[in-house]
């Protein structure tokens, strides 16, 4: 009986068991209303469902938990992600074409070919580096100068899109370049190529924090800054890094939106993707406050935060209605994070668990 | 002689600055600003947001953030217009009911941050989503108001003395009626004063003995009541309603709060600074406009670094003012 009651809490404590308890939940829910949700086909080599969809949709989202749980692991936020998105997916179509941010799509047909000025290779790592740059003086700006997080990275959320349509001149730029689709849409081994993306990142976070002190600092920055510093912490750089990395993050998934819907729109690329991350982070058990964090859980909110809205298409609600439930969902979930909550909780399910067990050694 | 200014003025005084040089620039290259009317314009304009910064700036005052402004103010144009003119209900039932509206959605977040201790970014979060998704469940697409009692409101001229030809309307007066009663509210009440200690330290000030409970719960109250009546002012000014209204405008409030000098960590600014944030907000949109030339998205560009320039300022001049925030789980 202690036994039981030993491992109840320490499921209970595991930062992974919440995200996935009401993930199943939303499974379930599927499950019961949505015909055909489960359904995986294998067709032309790839396999397709609405899970498969899950995955290749959520793959934004994940990549931007990823960043945003290191951020906020140490007590920050980064508001910039949806406008850095913007700034690398403009980046990044731009160089495929210049042409096109100049004189816009009305120009010569030849325009439209398949080709590119830049190499493949090459305007990725460019955009990638100008998103992480980016971080950097998000970074900056909040370990250097000590402005506090939020309000740091509003000002690149803010002007992040003007920078963006200076990039592109104002243009929505379409993409001729085909070989540039198969980052947003390509399969590998059946499966979406987003999904490898979201994996080789994750592996990159999990063994740089995991692997190396870094993790541990992270979480010390996050719990307190001060003490962090006085233990020998260079907590300045430790910050820049989350910072530099969420950036870079950004510019990945970015990378996948521009691919993925083959144009770049300064003004609605990532639009309000930021709060999605951080909802996915929240949702992972990561507090706002800072310290420990799992990758994880936060990728885990990611999927349920897709889930959710696949479902909610799924049922036919409008796509922006959506949000309300979305929001509700959100709500419900913090409410029951909240110490009050869960401690009412836990004590209703030890008692239950220990009714149960009470019972089960008298029979 | 060396001129004393309090440094928690500076970012303000430097903001009034950039305002008047901004104006004095326009002024001297662009023959419509030399009308006394464009002046007034940037009033007329930004009504709305001056109500809603107001209330943004009693949040930010307390140590919070609420993120569901924009979104509020949205859902007050959407509801307003799909009673007047899908319902048919008179604007004498619709007002009351929007301003109770935002009122109680504020309360109610304002409970759920007290009361299960939930940060407020999060819980405000979470009431945006709502709020803007709650639109869309009302109305799809947008919804002209034809109201004769808004459309009068709207088009109503107050004349300004000593101007010719000069005016400003029913909404400008209503936002500036919001500002001096908040003025009041900030710095002459017991509220206003538990709202600075609130945010100079929580921990002071509720060992102080002050209701921090019921003062966080009614700034957020009052925020939402703030909020609706933005939403009111802005569909009298747009005599539409539409779910995607406002967008992102609780991130130019907490702008124009921040440029007006308020410290973002709470407990420090000027709710009559948030005007000139606000009316810089304004003022640079003219400038772009009148220049022509320039596309629109500069605005954002340069409000960002305004933004900027102003954090620089409040670091610069309250490094020294160091506050430990004590985490509790």
């Amino acid at each position: 009986m202690a036994e039981s009651r030993l491992s109840w809490k320490r499921l209970r404590d595991n930062k992974v068991f919440w995200p996935i308890v009401v993930l199943a939940l939303i499974m379930l829910f599927n499950a019961i209303f949505t015909p055909g949700f489960f359904k995986i086909e294998f067709k032309d080599g790839h396999l397709f469902g609405s899970l498969i969809d899950i995955l290749n949709r959520g793959s934004i989202l994940a990549l931007l938990a990823i960043g945003m749980t290191l951020v906020i692991a140490t007590g920050g936020v980064d508001l910039s992600v949806g406008a850095v998105m913007a700034i690398s997916a403009c980046t990044a179509t731009v160089m495929i074409n210049p042409q096109l941010a100049n004189e816009g799509v009305k120009s010569a047909p030849d325009m439209l070919a398949n080709f590119t000025n830049t190499p493949l290779w090459l305007l990725i790592l460019t955009a990638l580096l100008v998103c992480a740059g980016c971080g950097f003086w998000n970074g900056l700006l909040v370990s250097r100068i000590n402005i506090q997080p939020m309000v740091a990275t509003l000002v690149l959320m803010v002007a992040g899109r003007g920078i963006a349509q200076l990039i592109v001149n104002g243009q929505i730029i379409t993409v001729y370049y085909t070989p540039y689709y198969f980052i947003g849409n390509g399969f590998l081994l059946g499966l979406p190529f987003t999904f490898f993306i979201v994996v080789a990142v994750f592996l990159l976070a999990w063994l740089l924090t995991r692997k190396t002190a870094i993790g541990l600092f992270l979480e010390s920055v996050g719990i307190n800054s001060t003490a962090s510093f006085y233990s020998g912490i260079n907590e300045k750089n430790i910050k820049l890094l989350a910072y530099t990395f969420c950036g870079f993050c950004a510019g990945i998934g970015g990378l996948i939106y521009s691919s993925n819907v083959r144009s770049a729109d300064a003004n609605n690329a990532g639009l309000s993707t930021e709060l999605d991350a951080i909802l996915a982070v929240v949702f992972g058990g990561t507090l706002m406050t800072g310290g420990r964090f799992s990758l994880l859980a936060s990728i885990v909110g990611a999927l349920v935060i897709q889930t959710t809205t696949t479902t909610l298409y799924a049922l036919g609600v409008p796509a922006m209605a959506a949000t309300a439930v979305k929001g509700l969902v959100v709500l419900i979930v913090v409410l029951l994070y909240s110490q009050q909550a869960r401690e009412g909780l836990g004590l209703l399910i030890e008692s239950a668990g220990a009714l149960f067990a009470k019972k089960g050694g008298q029979s | 002689m060396k001129l004393k200014i309090d440094r928690k003025l500076m970012p303000l005084l430097v903001t009034i600055l950039v305002l008047i040089v901004g104006y004095a620039f326009g002024y001297s290259q662009y023959n419509g600003m030399r009308q006394p009317q464009a002046f007034f314009n940037i009033f007329i304009d930004n009504a709305f947001l001056l109500i809603t910064s107001v209330g943004m700036t009693f949040v930010i005052l307390s140590g919070g953030i609420d993120l569901s402004v924009g979104a509020v103010i949205a859902l007050t144009t959407v509801a307003s217009a799909h009673l007047l003119e899908m319902e048919g209900w008179s604007p004498g039932a619709v007002i009351p009911l929007m301003l109770l509206m935002g009122t109680a959605l504020g309360a109610a977040m304002g409970s759920i941050i007290h009361f299960f201790q939930v940060q407020p970014f999060i819980v405000t979060l979470a009431g945006m989503f709502i709020a803007r998704g709650t639109c869309f469940f009302i109305s799809l697409t947008g919804v002209t108001i034809s109201d004769p009692f808004y459309r009068q409101v709207a088009l109503y001229q107050i004349p300004i003395p000593f101007f010719e030809k000069a005016f400003i309307s029913i909404n400008v007066m209503i936002a500036l009626a919001v500002l001096v009663i908040a003025v009041y509210l900030a710095h002459f009440t017991r509220f206003g004063r538990t709202v600075y200690a609130i945010g100079g330290s929580e921990e002071s000030a509720l060992l102080m003995g002050l209701p921090v409970g019921r003062t966080k719960v009614l700034i957020y109250t009052l925020n939402g009541f703030l909020s609706a009546l933005a939403g009111i002012v802005y569909s009298i000014y747009l005599l539409s309603g539409f779910g995607l209204n406002a967008l992102n405008l609780e991130m130019d409030a907490i702008a124009s709060v921040v440029i007006g000098g308020t410290l973002l960590d709470g407990g420090v600014g000027y709710v009559f600074g948030t005007m000139f944030g606000v009316l810089i907000n304004g003022l640079i949109q003219n400038l772009i406009m009148f220049n022509g030339q320039l596309l629109s998205w500069w605005t954002r560009i340069a409000i960002g670094a305004l933004t900027l320039v102003s954090l620089g300022l409040q670091s610069a001049f309250a490094a020294t003012r160091r506050r430990r925030v004590v985490v509790e789980r």
